[in-house]
């Protein structure tokens, strides 16, 4: 789509869109180049110039037992975390889209959390959640033991599902709803002088119809627990115990600031930038064939 | 809607209350921890009313967590870059979509790839740029052997380093062009027959149109930006100077000493300090801030 009415001093054009460029060249284009650069390559041991090795990093970091365990802690923890959410709000967005006394009030709340910082979400949780203190300690009163994410690597892992999605929910719930109130009410309303039920018109009518708006989800949620985990990590576990909370960003952010190795982070960005990027473009396909009916 | 169904009503009732409760109760929890003293907050189970102490808990977080200072350059970071994305992305749009140029697709297209990959991806040579800004162009003149000493700027621990490689996205320049493409090319000819150029064009007709836009972009930006962390927690090493409030979460969680009982009432008190910001936000301009989420689609 192009304008008809356009300006045509050049000089201002360039003046308005230098400072964007200038901004995303320094801080998007160079370091996303230099990853690659450091991804095959090896900084001297006394200085000087990096020395090209290939493969080499990429190899080191496969080989490695434990960039896999990050990998599938991560692949898990989005699986888990965006199904957790998702589930949950699309059970209520169509049941306060069915509009009955007050389903103003939900509009306004069920959408906080997702207001709140990860690394807030990861304090709340690691309180409520914590084994001697807090809210599910209690259980440790009646079977002593029974939950311990400090010790016990699979509480970590659901403390911090429970904690992504939590803090999603809100923000799932928003899409749903929105999705849901773009359905002509006709349509709804056919069904049911065909003489389909409320729970029937949902799961043949209303669910089928969100099915865009629910593509396009789990894409940002999966994307989203790859990118925003590090604060929800990085408070609750700190990546333990042993290793069973440690997602990608995490371990990424682990060696290249912690190890200070550089060429190892990068092979690992260089991973989760392509897994990102994969993402995307489905995104994109389906964001293409998303639905608008008003 | 359609029809009477009371079974299901109060069902529908009764999952949407109970979920209300379920997504609350954190909020409630970590309100109540903060009110209590050091000793009852400990207890198992912990109380689930609030105690006496919130105000006494809530200042001293607030001297612990060097709040005055910390809000204040938290509150300085999320200004900045909702005020300069909203510069930036504005600026960009209109010379995207207003301006016909060769270049404009390709420019279009180099903006919207930075969409793909947030921050936290690229995050180790992110930080190596923000060392030294200018190594880049350094580099670059190099290349052509040209050798212009340029000075080297560092960016660790500074506002700037905070802000402006946050502002470096496309969030806000693509939701501009949507919307500078709705506006109809009768306005743009009625103001060039005018004689209006196209700053005059810009300030007096297309930024007063894009109000409701600027208002979702902003609210959205600024707990975007206020809820940032792991780029604060790696660029300032001058945490007394320099450390942004979502920062100081860190340095509440348990302590090393092993068998030291955590402060949770003093930690719960602390993330409410940093939690009611965006909150706030949220809840007073909800109507801009779900209209971002959506027409930002992230």
């Amino acid at each position: 789509m192009e304008k008809r009415a356009t300006f045509s001093n050049l000089w201002l054009a360039a003046a308005f869109i230098a400072p964007q460029m200038l901004l995303i060249f320094t801080f998007f284009y160079w370091p996303t180049g230099e990853a690659l650069y450091w991804a095959v390559s090896l900084e001297a041991p006394f200085g000087g110039s990096n020395e090209w090795v290939g493969w080499l990093n990429f190899q080191t970091v496969f080989s490695d037992p434990k960039y896999w365990d990050s990998v599938r802690v991560s692949l898990l923890f989005a699986l888990s975390s965006t199904a957790l959410s998702l589930g949950i709000a699309v059970l209520l967005a169509l049941f306060v889209d069915r509009r009955l006394a007050g389903h103003q009030v939900y509009k306004f709340t069920f959408f906080l959390p997702y207001a709140l910082a990860a690394p807030a979400v990861g304090l709340a949780f690691r309180f409520i959640f914590s084994p001697d203190a807090g809210f599910v300690s209690a259980v440790n009163r009646i079977w002593p033991g029974l939950w311990n994410p400090a010790f016990n690597g699979n509480d970590a892992f659901i403390m911090i599902v429970l904690a992504q999605a939590w803090m999603m929910v809100g923000y799932n719930f928003i899409f749903f709803l929105a999705a849901l109130q773009s359905i002509p009410r006709t349509v709804s309303e056919a069904g049911a002088m065909d003489g389909a039920g409320v729970l029937r018109r949902m799961w043949d009518i209303q669910l089928p119809l969100i099915t865009p708006t629910l593509f396009f989800l789990i894409v940002i949620n999966i994307t989203d627990s790859f990118v925003n985990s590090f604060g929800i990590v990085d408070i609750t576990t700190g990546g333990g115990p042993a290793r069973a909370t440690e997602v990608m960003v995490y371990k990424i952010y682990f060696d290249g600031f912690r190890g200070k190795d550089y060429s190892l982070a990068a092979a690992q960005s260089i991973v989760l930038m392509l897994l990102i990027i994969a993402l995307t473009f489905i995104q994109f396909r389906f964001i293409e064939r998303r639905v608008h009916y008003s | 809607m359609v029809e009477r169904n009371p079974i299901l009503d109060t069902f529908t009732h009764a999952l949407l209350i109970i979920s209300l409760i379920a997504l609350l109760i954190p909020f409630w929890i970590v309100f109540v921890a903060a009110s209590h003293d050091f000793h009852t907050v400990n207890q198992v189970p912990m109380p689930l009313w609030p105690g006496s102490h919130f105000f006494e808990n809530i200042s001293t977080a607030w001297v612990q967590g060097n709040f005055s200072r910390v809000m204040l350059n938290s509150m300085i970071v999320a200004v900045g870059v909702t005020g300069g994305k909203i510069l930036i992305a504005s600026l960009s749009a209109f010379s995207i979509v207003y301006f016909n140029y060769r270049l404009r697709t390709l420019m279009f297209w180099l903006i919207f790839i930075t969409l793909m990959l947030p921050l936290e991806v690229r995050i180790v040579p992110t930080y190596a740029v923000a060392a030294d800004v200018l190594r880049p162009y350094r580099e670059i003149l190099n290349l052509f052997g040209l050798s212009i000493g340029l000075p080297e700027w560092n960016m660790l621990n500074s506002y700037s380093g905070l802000i402006l490689p946050l502002i470096a996205t496309a969030t806000g320049t693509f939701l501009y062009r949507q919307f500078f493409l709705t506006v109809p090319d009768e306005l743009t000819e009625a103001a060039k027959m005018d004689g209006s150029g196209p700053i005059r064009f810009f300030l007096e007709v297309l930024l007063p149109l894009s109000k409701t836009n600027m208002a979702a972009l902003a609210t959205i930006m600024f707990v975007w930006s206020w809820n940032q962390y792991l780029w604060p927690l790696l660029i300032i090493t001058d945490q007394a100077h320099y450390a942004t409030a979502t920062m100081q979460l860190q340095k509440v969680v348990p302590g090393p000493v092993f068998g030291d009982p955590p402060i949770w009432n003093i930690a719960m008190a602390s993330n409410l300090i940093v939690l009611t910001p965006p909150v706030l936000v949220t809840i007073l301009l909800q109507r801009w801030f779900v209209r971002g989420l959506i027409s930002t689609d992230k």
